[in-house]
């Protein structure tokens, strides 16, 4: 077993992908899901709530508030799970409910 | 509240104050990017929530991601700061703090401004209803779609329709100003008149979307009634007139959802907390010297409050519609008032009337003198009856009708 970082992105596709409170409540109980079924198969690593606000340093060091990320390719959380390889890390990845509103999840192995 | 429910409830209550407050913000160009942070910041809380459990203030923390999001935003693109850093209401401060106010009062102002914006007759009105539920409600295009019986691309074309008018038209978000309240209320009275009635007499057999529709419609209306500025007597009499029809609710469909007549309604489950609301709210439309139509049907509802018939309640429904009549003629409401001449001046008497009204093209035409000739000439009532079934739209309509014609059948 291997350790890969999942790294969660919302990406609005268009205005359609709107979620509904149904449909918002149904988002909640398969990211309750999907967490719970990691930690059932012992998969989690490390899972924390990051803070949204966030610093960046750029080039000519300055400290700035933010990830400035476009509201359209938010980042979401990310979690370091334990997988055979990248094939299943990427079947996992398949479950994660941030694709379901035009997201993407980034798959990193620690080496 | 259970925590899986806690979050669609937010959803229901804060996603429009989100919107309300960031278009008051942005104004109407950049709708959509005040709709893609609040979306955001629910997901944000779908995610984050999932993990740890529900924040000790779920409120305060989806305020405050929302106005990060929005603080990242206004600093990321450049181009957004150039055109709407300007006009932005608090610009002032834009380089050092951006304020994303949301205090009530201010929650308050920018939910009022939008209704006023959503509800310019500019927009057509199929598409001004979708976009009030839509933006002033937190209404999804699905569900929007489901309460029409249409199509979610049609929703979804009708909203941005609408958005596009307002943004060609160059609506602005704005609190009205004391001068022009008048005309603007009656078109913001309209829309809610309209959206009430989507939710009242819907085909749509989903009555728990049908029930939100009605209480969307009034939660708008409320608004309009709290606030000094728009609390004007018309306003009132259309709250007390959505306030009586609701209070039916529960009567006026079956365990099957079939429609239940007034006159077949166990009037033991009208809901007499809302009759007495509407009550009050028509009280309060009396205070000004204007007779809108919306006083006129609360009047008329009133009356239909009271089960039981009495030569005293019917005169006051005649004269009533009578005076609705004069102001704003509608098929619908002459139907209904030879409905009332019958019983005042008997059915003969009004038989001659529906006649000369002659919509032969109308459901509630051939229905109306269906119910008239029962009881006068058999033969004639279930004629009509059978004509009605031909132009009724429903299914829920049609079975009414069919169950008329059998217990005539019966006789």
């Amino acid at each position: 077993m291997d350790e890969f970082l999942l790294v969660f992105r919302r990406d609005f596709q268009s205005r359609e992908n709107q979620p509904s409170p149904e449909q918002l409540q149904e988002h909640f109980q398969k990211w309750y899901a999907w967490y719970e079924k990691m930690a059932g198969e012992d998969r989690i690593v490390l899972r924390r709530k990051w803070d949204g606000e966030g610093l960046v340093v750029d080039r000519q060091k300055t400290v700035l508030n933010g990830p400035y990320a476009e509201i359209k390719e938010s980042i979401g959380g990310m979690v370091i799970i334990k997988a055979a390889d990248y094939l299943e890390a990427a079947e996992i990845a398949k479950e994660v409910p941030i694709l379901e509103f035009g997201g993407t999840v980034e798959i990193r192995k620690a080496l | 509240m259970e925590e899986k429910e806690l979050l669609p409830h937010l959803f229901r209550t804060e996603y429009r104050k989100l919107v309300a407050v960031l278009c008051y913000l942005f104004g109407i160009e950049h709708v959509e990017i005040a709709e893609d942070i609040a979306s955001d910041t629910f997901l944000a809380a779908a995610e984050t929530w999932a993990i740890k459990g529900v924040p000790e203030n779920p409120v305060a923390w989806l305020y405050t991601v929302a106005k990060n999001r929005t603080k990242n935003h206004l600093k990321r693109n450049s181009i957004f700061e150039q055109k709407v850093a300007s006009e932005i209401r608090y610009s002032s401060d834009m380089e050092e703090e951006i304020d994303i106010d949301m205090s009530a009062r201010n929650i308050t102002d920018s939910q009022l401004a939008m209704i006023f914006a959503v509800c310019d007759p500019l927009i057509p009105a199929d598409s001004q209803v979708a976009l009030a539920l839509n933006l002033l409600c937190g209404f999804g295009v699905q569900e929007i779609a489901d309460a029409f019986l249409v199509h979610k691309e049609v929703v979804y074309k009708r909203i941005q329709r609408a958005k596009e008018k307002l943004k060609e038209g160059n609506i602005r978000i704005e609190q009205p100003s004391v001068t022009e309240i008048s005309g603007r209320l009656e078109t913001v009275l309209t829309t809610l008149y309209l959206l009430f009635s989507e939710g009242y007499y819907s085909i749509s057999q989903n009555t728990i979307l049908r029930k939100e529709l009605c209480a969307e419609a009034m939660r708008l209306n409320f608004l309009l009634v709290e606030n000094e500025l728009t609390d004007r007597p018309e306003a009132s009499a259309l709250l007390a007139l959505m306030c009586f029809h609701s209070s039916r609710f529960e009567a006026r469909t079956n365990a099957n959802g079939e429609i239940v007549l007034y006159e077949d309604q166990d009037e033991s489950l009208w809901n007499q907390e809302l009759i007495d609301r509407g009550a009050y709210y028509l009280g309060r439309a009396s205070a000004g010297e204007k007779l809108s139509r919306y006083h006129l049907e609360a009047a008329i509802a009133y009356w239909h409050t009271h089960k039981e018939d009495s030569p005293e309640k019917w005169l006051h429904i005649l004269d009533l519609y009578d005076h609705l009549l004069a102001i704003e003629y509608s098929p619908i409401a002459a139907l209904n008032r030879v409905y009332a001449l019958a019983k005042v001046n008997g059915k003969e008497a009004a038989i001659q009337q529906a006649l000369h009204l002659n919509l032969t093209n109308n459901h509630f035409y051939y229905s109306l003198l269906g119910n008239l000739y029962t009881g006068v000439d058999r033969a004639q009532a279930i004629l009509n009856y059978e004509s009605a079934i031909q132009l009724a739209h429903s299914q829920a309509d049609r079975a009414i009708l069919f169950r008329n014609i059998r217990r005539l059948q019966e006789l």
